[in-house]
């Protein structure tokens, strides 16, 4: 097979490869700590090695259709180290360590033209470095996307309490995307349930500003078109204060310091009491 | 009045809701070191919330940056807020209870003046807002 000058580190490994796979899986495994086995690590780099060798000799440009198979491997190689929680550096570490190998190679050698090959090869990896590293961030972002919408659904669940007594435990943070979800949440378990009482309580929320306040009314405004009465539960006295000074009026809406209070409460005007049973 | 700052400042960019909730969390940080108490730290935190949403919301984003003072041999903790939005036309009219321009409950400017023990508003129209809040410990 003939080949253009330009892509002459073709050449270079192949007739190197049997030296550079291991040498290129030595440095990876080094700085991997063991967190990956050396059969997986060489199978991973032995495809890369195919692919980086498969080009046919034209062009420099991993975009090429040559690279197709090779885009494919590094891509998938991106994601599988983002899934798997290795840090940027260690998944970089996979591509740019065939340099250090190579470079290895060559020390022992005084070959010029070799040199100049690697020069190349160098400024192919790279680009190659950078695609997977795209691949690594894209992955990333989609496991924090996924994060962020299942964090959405555990926040809200609706608990009951008693017979048309139900619960929302509200915790965290409220921005407009959650609140609407818990307020959905909320007003389903109502109509689900034929509740007439719905507890919102708001302990583990951190701070009570004006748009929480706001969401919290629209939410009991809802609720009372239902037929259903909020009672809103676990005010610390910080954040009492707090509302205060800010000046928010709760209105009629009912509220209490404690979840037990408000379901006391509730119980109360479902008609129930608790007695003791001595 | 001598006011010198103490400690290092962070700045925070707002350019989402995300951020609003990183907002509320140094200054948390910042109001815990300065050992307020914790009434005051959430006063503090909820007013911090409330301006940062502002800035987001009205000023189309900007930054918050939070610090520590000292103050004759007390501390405190400065948080400003600058945006280049629109500004703010009238400010007496934005101070006042229940007016909003937005949808909001209309407390957020006025209420926030009145969780913190400075507050100083610097707009006009076309040319950003910049607020400073301070909390003094007690």
């Amino acid at each position: 097979m003939s080949s253009q000058p330009e892509n002459d580190w073709i050449d270079l490994l192949r007739d190197s490869r049997d030296e550079v796979i291991p040498a290129w899986t030595s440095v990876v495994e080094a700085t991997l700590a063991g967190r990956m086995t050396t059969s997986e690590l060489t199978n991973d780099i032995r495809e890369i090695f195919d692919g980086l060798t498969a080009g046919d000799g034209r062009g420099s440009d991993i975009r090429a259709a040559a690279y197709d198979g090779l885009r494919a491997l590094v891509a998938d190689l991106g994601r599988t180290r983002a899934r798997q929680g290795f840090s940027p550096t260690e998944a970089a570490v996979s591509i740019f360590a065939l340099k250090t190998a190579v470079l290895e190679l060559l020390e022992n050698r005084a070959d010029l033209a070799a040199y100049q090959a690697f020069a190349k090869l160098s400024r192919f990896v790279d680009d190659l470095g950078l695609y997977m590293f795209e691949t690594y961030a894209s992955a990333r972002e989609t496991v924090i996307a996924q994060q962020a919408e299942s964090l959405l659904e555990l926040s809200t669940p609706v608990v009951k309490l008693w017979d048309g007594i139900v619960a929302l435990p509200l915790v965290g943070t409220l921005d407009s995307a959650r609140t609407q979800v818990v307020m959905e949440a909320l007003l389903q378990a109502l109509v689900d349930t034929g509740s007439e009482h719905a507890i919102i309580d708001i302990t583990g929320v951190a701070a009570v500003d004006t748009q929480v306040a706001q969401h919290l009314l629209k939410t009991v405004q809802a609720a009372r078109l239902l037929g259903a009465e909020c009672i809103v539960s676990g005010i610390r006295p910080q954040i009492a204060q707090t509302v205060v000074a800010l000046g928010i009026e709760f209105g009629d809406i009912h509220t209490k310091a404690s979840l037990s209070d408000a379901m006391l409460l509730a119980m109360r005007r479902s008609g129930l009491d608790v007695v003791s049973r001595a | 009045m001598t006011t010198s700052p103490s400690e290092a400042s962070t700045v925070i960019e707002v350019r989402a809701d995300s951020d609003v909730v990183r907002v509320r969390q140094s200054v948390r940080d910042f109001a815990m070191a300065a050992k307020l108490s914790l009434v005051d730290q959430t006063k503090l935190v909820t007013a911090a919330s409330e301006l940062a949403r502002n800035t987001l919301v009205y000023g189309g984003g900007g930054e918050a940056r939070v610090r520590i003072l000292e103050r004759t041999g007390v501390a405190g903790v400065e948080v400003v807020f600058a945006d280049e939005g629109p500004g703010i036309p009238d400010v007496d009219l934005a101070l006042t209870d229940g007016w909003t321009s937005g949808g909001g409950l209309g407390l957020g400017l006025s209420g926030t003046r009145r969780l913190v023990d400075d507050f100083e508003l610097d707009t006009a129209a076309g040319e950003g807002t910049r607020i400073s809040i301070v909390k003094w410990r007690r």
